[in-house]
């Protein structure tokens, strides 16, 4: 089973008043079959956290690592990254204009396996992916995510995640902006996902309202760039009840 | 200024009419054409209509002399079609509309008419090759569908000198033509050519300007209607790369009534100095009640060191139209749609072949011949395949400078 381990992970980006460190120190083990929740306020660098992992340009690593089974991640290209098992689905999906979603997940699938998948069953998968997040067939002849309302970005991501099938993936704030349908839809997806039994999962999400629908195994809860506290399910519970506050005031001392 | 802050969107919003030009200094319709050169003073580059032109490489085509050779012209079509030389001044369905198409018009002397007659169908293109074989040329094309035929012809412009063009075509009262006009030259050749078409009563012209290869190529295609009821589709795909300068001028003169124009331009630009410019006039004369016309461009930049200019006219002399509108957006090639697409697992390369074909995916769709799809869609494989090893050894050369620098 695969192991995603961060180690001390420092991340800055770079604004016009010189650089600004958003990640200090970050350690965190994703095993497969383990679920992991991060929570944590606004700002706290959550969304820093997946688009790092994930090697989007715009992050700098300034200290640290991050292993995926014991390979360094931070040395791979992006589309190395997603070819080696990680996945991330985004908050805010991209539009590519004239890129159908038909073609677009056929060629992230090539690309994955390196070969091209056998036509009859890849339809055949490709429906079924769709039907499960309740997206209609037609979808496939769409542009990728041109068009589509916030829900149906969310589920498209949740269908990638279904056909791709990568070892380790990271939701950042799939929840945020979707209805209680799409909620619950893009949750079993989740779940589907999940029981597949050897996956790790890593839950990025600023409310507990998704944690009624997929159980995590961990929750962490980020301040300020780094872990503040960690623990189980109840932990969730207590941030329902209570919300940010006790760490935001641990956070200033 | 970098390629990205040449960006102009327009659509409903309010909107600048083009940088530098915020009102022609003229109407369209009182820019002088004739068929005398010395109307044409030798432009200098601050003309309105060659200000975005490199005029100064320019020089041997605004010379009014004899050419150096004579253009090999080949053409060959289904049964029925015929071909014929005739005097260059037979038709007179164009103007020149500036020195070198003046100049062209004059030197070329004869024409080749390709005639379609009256209510044929053809099942076959036809085809004209146009050749430059290194020198100084001149050609006049005659494009002449009768009425109520039916027909495709494809201008294929290859070679490696200098050409000056003019194209004439006549779409007879009820005729459907498809013109497709390809422009790939060698990499030091310069074409300047001139189009102008007259559509008859319920007539209609596909237009397809394709500009791939050449150092300069700068093609005006002029659109008038003979009668009420004519529709002009006028589609024009480019990909300028390093050095090169495609430029495409665009003119519908609606004079007729309930008559139709829909202009669809998409390019593409890679490496530095890649130059494109489009400039689309539409004149709605007083009289062209009924008209309904739209102009759109789309540039994609796809690398530093690339511009291009796109400049969307319209004047309007009558209210009483079905709609009239134009847009125009130029976008760099998009680093988060780079980034999306890598996170899937898909390499650098083939993201940005499949973001370019995904931008050109309608337009070829919209070219209506297989044949001149497939090249198409060939020659930006390897115009792609080109920009991606320039890119390459950008990135060696900067990794090069780094480890200089420690």
């Amino acid at each position: 089973m695969a192991t995603l381990e961060i180690r001390d992970l420092h991340v800055s980006v770079d604004t016009e008043n010189g650089p600004k460190q958003i990640l200090r120190g970050v350690d965190l083990t994703i095993a497969g079959g383990q679920t992991h929740a991060i929570m944590g306020p606004n700002g706290s660098g959550k969304s820093t956290l997946a688009y790092s992992i994930a090697g989007h340009p715009k992050y700098n690593i300034t200290s640290g690592t991050v292993t995926l089974d014991g390979e360094d991640v931070l040395d791979m290209k992006v589309d190395e990254r997603a070819r080696a098992g990680l996945f991330l689905a985004m908050q805010y999906p991209v539009e590519v204009p004239g890129v159908s979603v038909a073609n677009f997940l056929r060629t992230a699938k090539t690309a994955i396996d390196g070969e091209a998948p056998k036509l009859r069953t890849w339809i055949k998968d490709v429906n079924k992916a769709l039907g499960d997040l309740e997206m209609d067939p037609d979808f496939g002849t769409r542009n990728v995510n041109e068009g589509f309302s916030g829900g149906e970005k969310k589920r498209h991501e949740i269908v990638q995640l279904e056909l791709l099938d990568p070892k380790i993936a990271i939701l950042d704030e799939t929840d945020s902006g979707l209805d209680i349908d799409a909620l619950r839809i893009v949750s079993t997806g989740v779940n589907r996902f999940a029981e597949k039994g050897d996956k790790g999962i890593l839950l990025i999400t600023h409310y507990t309202r998704i944690l009624r629908y997929i159980t995590p195994d961990f929750v962490h809860v980020f301040v300020d760039g780094r872990v503040a506290e960690e623990g189980g399910p109840e932990l969730a519970e207590e941030l329902e009840a209570n919300g940010y506050e006790r760490f935001l005031k641990a956070g200033a001392k | 200024m970098s390629a990205a802050e040449t960006l102009v969107a327009t659509g409903n919003r309010a909107h600048s009419h083009g940088p530098g030009s915020p009102v022609p200094l003229q109407a369209r319709s009182e820019r002088p054409t004739s068929y005398d050169v010395a109307d044409f003073p030798v432009p200098n580059g601050r003309e309105e209509e060659w200000r975005f032109t490199p005029v100064k490489a320019l020089k041997a085509l605004f010379a009014d002399e004899a050419g150096t050779e004579t253009p090999k012209v080949d053409a060959s079509g289904p049964d029925g079609v015929v071909f014929e030389t005739v005097a260059a001044d037979s038709l007179k369905v164009g103007t020149p509309q500036d020195r070198s198409a003046a100049i062209a018009w004059n030197q070329a002397g004869e024409a080749l008419a390709v005639r379609i007659p009256v209510e044929a169908e053809l099942t076959e293109a036809v085809h004209v090759n146009v050749a430059s074989l290194g020198a100084r040329g001149f050609s006049h094309l005659i494009v002449d569908a009768g009425r109520h035929s039916r027909a495709i012809v494809i201008i294929d412009h290859t070679g490696a000198g200098e050409l000056g063009s003019n194209v004439e075509i006549v779409v007879g009262d009820g005729a459907e033509l498809r013109v497709v006009s390809i422009q790939q030259g060698d990499h030091e050749s310069i074409h300047l050519g001139q189009h102008d078409a007259l559509i008859g009563r319920d007539a209609r012209l596909h237009h397809v300007a394709v500009t791939l290869g050449g150092k300069i190529v700068r093609i005006g295609t002029n659109v008038r209607y003979a009668g009420p009821g004519g529709d002009a589709e006028l589609l024009g795909v480019y990909f300028a790369e390093s050095g090169q300068h495609h430029e495409h001028r665009l003119f519908v003169d609606h004079e007729a009534a309930n008559c139709k124009s829909n202009v669809l331009y998409k390019g593409a630009l890679a490496g530095d100095k890649a130059r494109s410019v489009w400039i689309g006039d539409v004149l709605i004369r007083a009289a062209a009640e009924g008209t309904d016309t739209f102009e759109l461009n789309r540039n994609l930049v796809l690398t530093d060191g690339a511009r291009a200019d796109s400049v969307p006219n319209l004047e309007i002399e009558t209210g009483e139209i079905e709609g009239a509108g134009h847009a125009s957006a130029t976008g760099r090639f998009d680093d988060e749609q780079l980034f999306y697409l890598q996170a899937r697992g898909i390499p650098e390369d083939e993201a940005r072949r499949l973001v370019v074909s995904g931008f050109f995916n309608d337009i070829i769709g919209k070219i209506g011949v297989p044949e001149v799809a497939e090249h198409l869609h060939d020659v930006i494989e390897q115009k792609l395949a080109r920009t991606a090893e320039l890119s390459a050894a950008a990135a060696a050369a900067t990794g090069h400078t780094a480890v200089a620098g420690q």
